[in-house]
């Protein structure tokens, strides 16, 4: 078997600027080896800052900001392409090595036509004609499942949207015919249900065109659909390598074994309780005037149990928990907290009714003052609803970040000064400082690295386990709601579909949507992707 | 903080300020002659008794400077921090406000900045008794209109943080809001913009003396020396060009302070050090 791609003892340094510190030089890769043969796949895995980005990068010879390869060969075909100067690099890349980026509403340029920009590297690089390269575009576009492909390409990016976007990307790698491609995350930022297109998309795309793929992503599930082998990545080392089979079935290392895992029922559904701590009864809500985003949306949370909301984007999840909070008016129905009704705007509620409702951000980052300690971000609740000052704060500041598992060493830190992990468990520790009855978590983890994201539930499990607290959780993950909730609610565009305990919310008879929703969950098995495609076609036929 | 942290163009601002503001505050003591003291002939080269020569009318130069530094440096310092405290407070509660406050203030900041500054401030300065905290209070106020827009669009981002979101909902009041969570996050900009306006606000109340509604002869001013002095430079005379430079010195030395102190605050927030 020739191999395409071989990397020998690959080392990436990089270097750091810490606060207020002399900028230092630190190692991101330590000798990553690997080997790709023609046509195969092969996946990375890994948490944030595993590194596994850079590696892929790396098989084009590049580095992204500051980034530099201090070690080691890439040798495609046999030749070290680390070696070559800048022109020899340019002749590969875009020409035998393509690269598809994660977002790729911000890798498209939106003043030209995808067409245009999807041909480019192939005309570029004299492998075609202009003409024969939009042939091969169209040819491309029908492969990828793309609407109307004769004439797709005379769009503009913001005409189509970000499921077909991703799909033109790769339509853009495989239009000069590339040995390889290097995929960064692509279906990370979509939703579920279109997350599954386009990864079908893609695979039968390389499939047609037999070009070998790094498949970059940190969902163990979605990889194990797609490549051949995996390379499971941590810390810039290589922690396991071996076939998709091996690695889903019987990992030999712990902490492939904890990816492998990570998905579990953490909670038992609680009964169900007829006297709810918070009601929404029968709400509409609009942004600026006509546009409706909820309709008619009624559920209830009874006290100390969790209420999973889980919808794909759009489908007015969010805004749920901007008319609890009072940020939106509801233009018709109320939200009802201990039996009585919440005045419709924060501006005129109390203060004691402010304290009662928290909020969880999914971006802890922009949830927190970054000119602030932890001190004050967590304490300003104390002193704001209980009038705590001076030694009496500091002493219950640092009883929250012991209930949050942080310990009091981290009370003058920065918001950048903490992992993306630990940052959120501070957002927790401020909201649990104002004593509250509920928390409203909106996809407080989703910006986070699955392991890292399993803490967090598990906190939050805990701390509800021990004060009763209620959690309204918005989500789009099947996995988180699987494993948190006590009863559902899923949403559709606005409205709620279907609304009860996990286990009835969970079992058949479905709707279309919810049914739809749980058939897109990747599940962390072989073959899972051929057979849901198999049933929808048998149902597409059938109708 | 550490001596050693300080950065060697960061020392040069500070000596320099501190020169200046030495000069300010002593300037009887160290001056060798008087403010309006006659001592000698027009013009006279630098050396000798007069260690930078002497002006049109045979004062001393460099005691004229030292005198000069108290009116300028005390103008155009309390002209900018008073133009800084109104423009934030104003721009910031228009940005936290939004809606009509947003909209009224913003239109007549946009009507105030409409007419062109030189000419609005000689008219409004001859209308009014010539008194010191007159001229500072008109230098504030039109300054302000600048800071203003600055504030608000920095302010208007900072605004839609989670962040503010969140003492909103916690029931935090507008100067909470204002004071706590928006102006530390706004800092970096309003201190670049600081150090510019105080150089620009030593520059318009030289222009200002230039015209004759600023500082008033015989009392000493940087702006006032280089008007005094310069038809000398057709005789080749450099009288007017020391306290040019002068003027220059110090807004390069505001400069340089502020620009360390940015980095340092930028720094907090874990950007790359050169923010």
């Amino acid at each position: 078997m020739a191999e395409l791609l071989e990397v020998r003892d690959l080392k990436i340094g990089a270097t750091a600027y810490p606060p207020g510190e002399p900028p230092q030089d630190i190692t991101i890769v330590h000798g990553v080896s690997f080997t790709l043969q023609k046509g195969k796949v092969l996946g990375l895995i890994g948490e944030s800052g595993a590194g596994k980005s850079t590696i892929g990068l790396a098989a084009l010879a590049y580095g992204r900001g500051g980034v530099r390869i201090t070690g080691g060969e890439v040798l495609l075909d046999g030749e070290d392409i680390l070696a070559l100067g800048g022109s020899g690099i340019r002749d590969i890349r875009g020409r035998r090595v393509c690269y598809v980026a994660q977002s790729a509403a911000a890798a498209f340029n939106p003043a030209h036509r995808l067409g245009d920009q999807v041909v480019e590297a192939a005309v570029r690089h004299g492998v075609m004609s202009r003409s024969e390269a939009w042939e091969r575009a169209k040819y491309l576009f029908g492969v990828l499942g793309l609407p109307d492909p004769d004439s797709f390409g005379r769009r503009y990016p913001h005409q189509v949207s970000g499921g077909q976007l991703q799909r033109a990307m790769t339509a853009m790698a495989l239009c000069p015919g590339p040995e390889l491609i290097v995929f960064d995350e692509p279906t990370t930022a979509l939703d579920v249900t279109t997350q599954i297109d386009v990864l079908a998309a893609i695979k039968r795309a390389i499939e047609e065109t037999h070009t070998a793929a790094l498949y970059i992503t940190h969902d163990l599930a979605v990889v194990a659909q797609i490549s051949d082998d995996i390379m499971v990545l941590r810390h810039g080392n290589m922690v396991e390598y071996g076939s998709v089979q091996q690695i889903i079935e019987e990992p030999k290392e712990d902490y492939t074994r904890d990816l492998v895992s990570v998905t579990q029922t953490l909670k038992d559904e609680a009964p169900d309780q007829s006297d709810s701590l918070l009601r929404i009864d029968s709400v509409d809500a609009a942004y600026s005037g006509d546009f409706k985003v909820l309709h008619d949306v009624s559920v209830h949370l009874p006290r100390g149990q969790t209420l999973a909301v889980v919808g794909e984007s759009g489908s007015g999840k969010s805004t749920l928990a901007r008319v609890i909070t009072g940020l939106l008016p509801p233009s018709r129905g109320e939200v009802i907290f201990k039996g009585a009704a919440l005045p419709p705007e924060f501006a005129n509620r109390n203060k004691e009714q402010l304290r009662q409702v928290q909020m969880l951000y999914q971006m802890a980052d922009t949830a927190m003052n970054p000119r602030q300690t932890v001190r004050d971000i967590v304490g300003r609740p104390l002193t704001f609803y209980f009038g705590l000052r001076g030694a009496e704060k500091t002493r219950r500041v640092a009883e929250l970040l012991e209930q949050i598992e942080m310990g009091k060493g981290f009370i003058d830190r920065y918001p950048a000064e903490l992992s993306g992990g630990q940052k959120q468990r501070v957002c927790i520790a401020r909201a649990l400082a104002a004593e509250p009855e509920v928390i409203l978590c909106d996809e407080p983890t989703s910006a986070l690295d699955p392991l890292v994201a399993k803490g967090i539930l598990k906190l939050l499990l805990r701390l509800q386990a021990e004060t009763q607290l209620s959690y309204l959780f918005i989500t789009h993950d099947i996995a988180t709601v699987r494993a948190i909730a006590d009863s559902i609610a899923v949403m559709y565009q606005g409205r709620v579909v279907r609304f009860g305990p996990k286990s009835k919310v969970l079992s058949p008879p479905f709707d279309d949507y919810t049914d739809l929703l749980l058939k897109s969950v990747p599940e962390m098995r072989l073959g899972w992707l051929e057979e849901v495609l198999t049933t929808r076609r048998m149902g597409s036929a059938g109708h | 903080m550490k001596w050693r942290a300080i950065p060697l163009s960061a020392w040069i601002g500070i000596v320099g300020l501190a020169i200046a503001i030495f000069c300010a505050v002593f300037a009887p003591l160290i001056a060798p002659y008087g403010e309006r003291e006659v001592v000698g002939d027009i013009w006279l080269p630098m050396g000798g008794d007069f260690v930078l020569g002497t002006d049109n009318l045979g004062r001393d130069l460099l005691s004229r400077l030292i005198y000069g530094a108290q009116t300028t440096i005390f103008v155009a310092l309390a002209a900018t921090v008073l133009s800084f405290s109104l423009g934030v407070m104003l721009s910031f509660t228009a940005a936290v406000v939004g809606g009509w406050t947003d909209q009224g203030l913003s239109r007549i900041n946009d009507l105030m900045m409409s007419i062109p500054t030189l000419i609005f401030a000689l008219i409004v300065l001859a209308v009014l008794p010539q008194e010191l905290w007159i001229l500072i209070l008109v230098m504030a106020v039109l300054d302000s209109t600048r800071v203003f827009r600055l504030g608000r669009a920095v302010a208007v981002d900072v605004t839609v943080m989670e962040f503010v979101e969140a003492a909103r909902l916690r029931g935090e009041g507008r100067m909470w809001i204002i004071f706590r969570e928006i102006l530390p996050n706004t800092l970096s900009p309003l201190l670049a913009e600081f150090g510019l306006r105080f150089a620009f606000a030593v520059l318009f109340l030289s222009t200002l003396s230039f015209l004759g509604l600023g500082i008033q002869p015989p009392e000493a001013d940087w702006g006032g020396i280089v008007k005094d002095n310069k038809d000398g430079i057709i005789f080749g005379i450099p009288a007017a060009l020391i306290p040019g430079a002068a003027i220059a010195g110090l807004a390069i030395c505001v400069n340089l302070v502020v620009d360390w102190l940015l980095k340092r605050t930028s720094s907090l927030k874990g950007g790359r050090g050169d923010g």
